[in-house]
């Protein structure tokens, strides 16, 4: 016999779910866990990890600086380039850039840093710059996640060999354009089927250089200018 | 606390640990059967070396993960175990990321394209739910490892329709002749769709031959003897 409606009978509940209480615990706990895992292999793998990036820089600012003998680090702190390196809360977030010296203690230029968003994530590209000329030294990149086979010819030299020697601002032309390489010589090809990846690699130094060549011109050497000897006449700054 | 748990059916058998191994592999082979991962499928495979790079971390993240949830199952109330499950996947993929940045370097910058793209694979979260979740550690490992490698195998299938016909090479080994004018579309994101396509067609008709084939076996297969009847033996 079925229960008349309006009686106060109540229908039975089969399942009540758990608890929220332990749905939070639960969540809480594979969150910290899993935070904790994260957190503690990244601390441990980081000495090395840094160590290798280390190493990549210092290649790269050989390479795009063509073999310097030495290379001085430079910081930008309050708004002029020292020597001095700032103390180890700030290193992280100072802006620096690098100048190479050949042999002789003559300065061969720029290595400056460039991050740009890329098709996938940031680029992060070293390039050489000779501030007075305004010309490219060199570009290397040094991480980026630009889709494999496609977009990370950016990295190739078919890509990267174009640079030595470009003045800057840098100008992107398409490959039916390709007689302007030897005439303008702030032109740079376009890779076909990777146009936001070679795009973003050109608004990447552009935007470095202009950022960086104000402090670059103000820049003199502070005791070593005595030292070193001055450059020949129309030479590298 | 109401968990994700195997339903027990009664008179069916369990599948043996080969099983559990080979079923990724071919019979329910993730790229070609249940195609998930398509995503990957269609963006990376433009190289063998890339559809290698990338199946292989995702049999790594794809091991680890089931792994886990097998492991903890029965701690999951069923109402947050999505939460939970991709938890679990994107530390997998963190701790990949990071350990191979750390001991490897060099395979690292070559895979850093790759292993982001693992977490949104929808092949994990597949395998958490329909496999790991409701069976035992052993076989979860044995899942993940089949499944991981049948992943591998579908992208190396396409990735090696595409760079043959892309770049006429094979592992980076000229295989065409020097006349040979690549087919430039295959290293684009069409080209992909293209090679998957005909790659799927392949696998269809190869089913089909098999199971024609089958058939007709069953059909010509001599008709068991009739065993005579007792009566006429007794007579």
């Amino acid at each position: 016999m079925t229960a008349a409606i309006g009686t106060s009978r109540a229908l039975p509940v089969q399942d009540e779910g758990v608890p929220s209480w332990k749905l939070l615990l639960t969540l809480t706990l594979a969150g910290a866990i899993a935070g904790l895992a994260v957190v503690l292999l990244y601390q441990w793998t980081l000495p090395g990890i840094e160590a290798y990036k280390a190493g990549v820089l210092r290649v790269a600012i050989e390479e795009v600086l063509h073999a310097p003998q030495r290379a001085d680090t430079l910081w930008l702190r309050n708004g002029t380039l020292t020597a001095t390196r700032p103390s180890e809360a700030d290193v992280r977030r100072t802006e620096r850039v690098y100048r190479g010296y050949d042999g002789a203690g003559r300065p061969m230029g720029f290595a400056i840093r460039v991050v740009e968003p890329g098709f996938s994530e940031a680029i992060h590209l070293l390039i050489g710059y000779d501030a007075a000329t305004r010309t490219l030294l060199g570009m290397k990149v040094l991480e980026s996640k630009e889709t494999p086979g496609i977009a990370d010819k950016i990295e190739k030299p078919v890509f990267t060999s174009q640079f030595a020697g470009r003045l800057a601002p840098l100008a992107g032309i398409k490959a039916s354009e390709r007689e302007r390489l030897g005439r303008d010589r702030n032109a740079v090809l376009m890779l076909t089927g990777a146009t936001i990846s070679s795009r973003a690699v050109l608004k990447g130094i552009n935007r470095a250089i202009e950022h960086w060549q104000p402090y670059l011109d103000a820049y003199r050497p502070p005791t070593a200018a005595a030292a070193i000897p001055a450059p020949p006449a129309g030479g590298r700054n | 606390m109401r968990c994700h748990a195997m339903p027990d059916i009664p008179g069916r058998r369990k599948p043996t640990a080969g099983e559990d191994f080979v079923r990724g592999l071919w019979k329910e082979n993730p790229t070609f059967v249940q195609m998930l991962g398509m995503c990957p499928t269609m963006a990376i495979t433009n190289t063998v070396v890339n559809a290698i790079a990338m199946g292989l971390a995702t049999l790594v993240v794809l091991l680890g993960s089931n792994v886990f949830v097998s492991m903890f199952r029965k701690r999951i109330p069923n109402e947050v175990r999505i939460s939970t499950y991709i938890l679990i996947i994107a530390t997998f993929v963190q701790i990949v990321d990071i350990g191979t940045e750390a001991m490897v370097p060099e395979t690292h910058r070559a895979l850093g394209a790759f292993i982001p793209l693992i977490v949104a694979n929808c092949l994990l979260l597949g395998r958490q739910e329909a496999f790991s979740s409701l069976n035992t550690v052993w076989r979860s490992a044995l899942d993940g490892v089949g499944m991981g490698l049948g992943f591998t195998l579908g992208l190396v299938t396409v990735g090696t329709v595409r760079e043959i016909l892309g770049n006429g090479t094979w592992l980076g080994l000229r295989v065409m002749p020097a006349a040979f004018e690549p087919w430039a579309i295959m290293n684009m994101p069409p080209g992909g769709f293209f090679a998957f396509g005909l790659v799927l067609l392949g696998f269809a008709w190869f089913k089909d031959r098999q199971k024609r084939q089958s058939a007709m076996r069953e059909a010509l297969a001599p008709l068991p003897v009739a065993r005579p009847a007792l009566q006429e033996v007794g007579a």
